[in-house]
């Protein structure tokens, strides 16, 4: 028994574990009630977008800084939300496709997100953080930081819950109910955006629409009404990031990685047991 | 709140004068000049593109005429929420986690406005919509549990809590077995003594004769606005339907060749 009671409590025993979980479940419930949207709306190719997009700003925030992290939260923030109005707008007016000129313009700065960190040869390790996320190195700063954004995003899908749902299932009812929808639509890429801002710490750039999609679709596959759907989502992501941040204390794997592979088997088995009944 | 228009009494709840929409280099609709009154209900006839839903659109103050103007009780479409407008089912995601009443209650965010959750009062308004439909058995299902018929009379439910007086329906007859087409157009009836107007997209020559006031003839200009026996002669849908309409020997008997087109989208040829 004791043995079990260790096995759990052992890894609390550290402060960067605590911070480290408790960051992981905040990031887990803002990533899944806003990811539920994003699945709805078919976003998900913008949500891993969005977040490739916004390496360029954080590689500037990190050569200013001279590499101290906290900082970055609001580099990341200011060029997330830049990031999601530019390719909401650009989808709006392109001649080509809007899922090219998309693409494009992701790797592209992604690109130049790369080509900026690795000026500083020595901070490679750094790089690798950014793309994969590091939630051990959460300082207390930064734990406020994802609280009370993480905050402001849910507060704000709650206000506006019943404009957003009206607004994701039939975009013509909004309109001729005269919601103000492209400023409703400005609003959901700017939580997105948001969202991405506080997640970073915790699965990196690149893992970023696991944390968006998985958990929220996993729920999907199990409910029938959107509240639900987001309070499983988020108790799914919730589960992953503790489950994972586990795994890579023992097995001594990337927390990030931990976290996505974690909430990609929960979906995998709730996948299966859909098809079975 | 949200925006609302003052209805002047005086003037026709929808009025369109020389109503052009061009898009995409194409001229969907071409100077077109009708108006409705109150409580009448009418059928828009016309072949696959010809412009029916863009004109529902303009109607509905969705899309923005490239000349001429739509008036509703006259003044703009584009802050009144009288306007229901009622989706071809194809365009619609079934697997939207919503329950019937979830959807049915959408139709009231205008009235709610801004940061307002549902009240018992919209709740009731929701529930007595479903009754008006026959479906207030169905409330709590899923939408993708629905037939075509309870998936029609939901939206039907949907503009009847948004306090609609002119509802828009895209094709609600396309894809139902006959009993459900005939469960739609007596609710139809019953909708005209509560004077909600009604507008209903259709390609069945026979229904738009006998269940509706006027015929509206449509292939990117207005070929014909009038009683149903005014309407249906064999020169007039020559006019609308060219070549894919064929007279059926000797008798004065009509078909259209493209009926039923599931999903049917507005782009001239």
């Amino acid at each position: 028994m004791t043995t079990l009671t260790d096995f759990f409590l052992q890894p609390l025993s550290y402060e960067f574990m605590q911070r480290g979980i408790i960051a992981a479940i905040l990031v887990g419930i803002v990533c899944a009630v806003v990811g539920a949207y994003v699945v709805l709306r078919g976003m998900a190719f913008f949500g891993d977008a969005l977040a490739h997009t916004i390496l360029p700003g954080i590689a500037l925030g990190y050569l200013f800084s001279g590499g101290a992290r906290d900082v970055l939260f609001w580099w990341a923030l200011g060029t997330s939300v830049l990031a999601a109005l530019g390719i909401g707008a650009i989808s709006k007016n392109s001649e080509i496709r809007e899922d090219t000129a998309i693409g494009i313009i992701f790797a592209g700065m992604f690109a130049l997100g790369i080509a900026l960190i690795s000026t500083v040869r020595s901070y490679a390790v750094d790089l690798s953080h950014f793309l994969f996320g590091d939630v051990l190195s959460v300082s207390t700063q930064s734990l406020w930081l994802i609280l009370i954004f993480g905050g402001i995003v849910l507060l704000t899908v709650f206000a506006f819950y019943k404009e957003f749902t009206t607004l994701s299932f039939d975009p013509i009812l909004a309109a001729t109910l005269r919601l103000p929808v492209g400023l409703l639509n400005n609003l959901l890429l700017t939580l997105i955006a948001a969202t991405v801002a506080v997640s970073l710490q915790t699965v990196g750039v690149a893992l970023m629409v696991a944390m968006l999609v998985t958990p929220a679709a996993t729920a999907y596959l199990l409910t029938h009404r959107l509240s639900h759907m987001m309070m499983l989502a988020a108790v799914f992501a919730s589960l992953s990031g503790v489950i994972g941040l586990y795994l890579s204390f023992y097995l001594s794997i990337a927390s990030g990685a931990a976290i996505v592979l974690t909430a990609t088997f929960f979906f995998i088995i709730a996948f299966l047991w859909k098809r079975t009944t | 709140m949200y925006p609302h228009s003052h209805h002047k009494q005086d003037q026709p709840i929808l009025d369109v004068s020389h109503l052009t929409v061009r898009y995409n280099g194409h001229v969907a609709l071409e100077d077109i000049t009708f108006h409705l009154h109150n409580g009448e209900r009418v059928a828009v006839l016309g072949p696959n593109g010809a412009g029916k839903s863009t004109l529902f659109k303009a109607v509905a103050g969705v899309m923005p005429p490239t000349s001429g103007e739509v008036n509703i009780y006259g003044s703009r479409p584009r802050r009144h929420v009288c306007i229901g407008y009622i989706p071809q089912r194809s365009q619609v995601d079934w697997n939207f986690p919503v329950s019937v009443a979830d959807v049915v209650m959408m139709g009231r965010s205008a009235k709610l406005g801004p940061l307002n959750w549902p009240h018992k009062k919209d709740w009731d308004f929701v529930q007595h919509a479903l009754e008006t439909v026959e479906i207030s058995n169905l409330a709590s299902r899923q939408i993708s549990q629905l037939s075509g018929g309870q998936q029609q009379r939901m939206f039907i439910a949907r503009a009847l809590a948004q306090e609609a007086e002119l509802m828009l329906m895209d094709e609600p007859l396309t894809g139902l077995d006959t009993p459900s087409q005939e469960g739609i157009l007596n609710l139809l009836d019953r909708l005209k003594q509560e004077n909600v107007t009604v507008m209903v997209a259709t390609h069945d020559l026979e229904q738009a004769a006998s269940h509706f006031d006027r015929i509206l003839l449509l292939n990117h200009h207005l070929v014909a606005f009038d009683k149903p026996q005014a309407v249906l002669h064999t020169e007039n849908l020559l006019k609308a339907y060219g070549g894919r309409l064929r007279p059926v020997d000797g008798e004065n008997i009509l078909t259209v060749d493209d009926c039923c087109d599931e999903g049917e989208h507005d782009h001239a040829h």
